[in-house]
């Protein structure tokens, strides 16, 4: 059932890279160009109806940012894994908020978190979680959150750090001439 | 103190039209009593301590089972409070983002004084396992005064109740001032508030 369908998928929308994932969850890549058309089939002709979440995924490497959509059919259940690969410096991706209402409070906050543009999404370029924020989306892979908390936040002194393996290594087994194993 | 008392607020944060509707007055510090009737009043405030329920983060968690019938704090005169008007112990419950920050300055500046804060788990002491995030202020006494420290990730409810036994023990002492440490230091706190919540759109003191 599931392999008709990802051969209809194939053909149709040139769907790529299908693999399996854990039991019930199949991983696909589109073109972004078809994903719209392809979400909507699922939708509407594939019992695909629910949409659990959108999130995306920095490849910073590769220059990509990946688009997850994670669909569900509650009749099979069975997950469909939707990936679409932009262009990291010009993130924009057609809004799907007319298929799943929710839709857009995902576009939304990707829109902050990582700087993907959704046009015509619902108050998409309102601020979400981050208030007056004037720095690069913070979920991008450059952004240096480690710098920016200390320069902004400060820092107290005193806290202090253990790896846990060396600390095991030095109090737990001594015995053992500092070998953990 | 006294010679800022006549110095009004900016206000810089509000339009021309909003400032007409907002006090522009600075707090006042609170003066005691005479030392008998102060000890009477101490007395009388460390054993109805009237909860915020205001949760900021995961450690609020831990208010719930505080009231109910296992831990009961109601023996020590807490209940909880739906507004900050009627409330005298703040419990910042975990994490404070900056959003969170915003409204936490609000409800401490509308309640009523004498009020007091007690800062539960690690994350508003030192960042705890936020520490690096872009979003959670590292050190909450840079922002508001801080009776009492419960730390833990997080603590269990005993601890929160040890800590509020604490806070009575010290309010009873005489030795709980946090508000008037925040009028004196008013500006101290009010340019490190400025300084992350950078959308300032309220009146500089919300009375």
């Amino acid at each position: 059932m599931i392999d008709t369908l990802l051969q209809q998928l194939e053909q149709r929308f040139a769907i790529s890279n299908i693999n399996q994932g854990r039991k019930g969850l199949t991983n696909c890549h589109v073109d972004k160009d078809k994903a719209e058309s392809m979400l909507r089939e699922l939708r509407d002709k594939h019992d695909y109806v629910h949409l659990s979440f959108i999130t995306a995924i920095d490849w910073i490497e590769d220059n990509i940012f990946t688009l997850v959509y994670m669909l569900h059919n509650f009749e099979q259940n069975h997950s469909l894994s939707i990936h679409v690969d932009l262009d990291r410096d010009n993130p924009v991706m057609e809004s799907i908020h007319n298929l799943w209402a929710q839709g857009w409070t995902y576009q939304r906050e990707l829109k902050e978190m990582y700087g993907i543009d959704f046009p015509g999404s619902p108050r998409v370029d309102e601020e979400f979680c981050l208030e007056g924020w004037d720095q690069m989306p913070p979920m991008r892979r450059d952004f240096d959150t480690v710098t920016y908390s200390e320069q902004q936040f400060g820092h107290r002194d005193g806290r202090s750090t253990e790896d846990p393996r060396e600390y095991m290594r030095e109090n737990l087994y001594p015995e053992r001439g500092g070998d953990a194993k | 103190m006294t010679d800022k008392i006549d110095i009004k607020l900016e206000n810089s944060g509000l339009t021309e039209e909003e400032k007409k509707l907002f006090s522009d007055a600075r707090p006042q510090t609170y003066e005691p009593y005479s030392e008998k009737v102060e000890k009477f009043a101490n007395w009388a405030r460390a054993n109805s301590l009237w909860i915020l329920g205001f949760g900021t983060g995961c450690c609020s968690i831990e208010l719930r089972p505080l009231m109910s019938a296992r831990f009961d704090a109601s023996r020590f005169g807490i209940a909880g409070r739906p507004t900050p008007r009627q409330s005298s112990v703040f419990v910042i419950g975990g994490y404070v983002s900056v959003k969170t920050l915003k409204r936490i300055v609000r409800s401490y500046e509308q309640m009523m004084g004498p009020k007091f804060v007690i800062a539960l788990g690690s994350c508003p002491a030192n960042g705890g396992m936020y520490f690096d995030s872009y979003n959670t202020v590292n050190q909450l006494d840079l922002y508001l005064p801080v009776d009492m420290y419960v730390t833990g990730c997080m603590p269990r409810p005993e601890a929160l109740l040890a800590s509020i036994i604490d806070l009575q023990d010290d309010i009873k002492a005489g030795n709980c001032d946090s508000a008037n440490e925040y009028v004196k230091n008013f500006d101290w706190y009010k340019a490190n508030q400025k300084k992350v919540i950078k959308n300032w759109n309220m009146p500089d003191y919300n009375w």
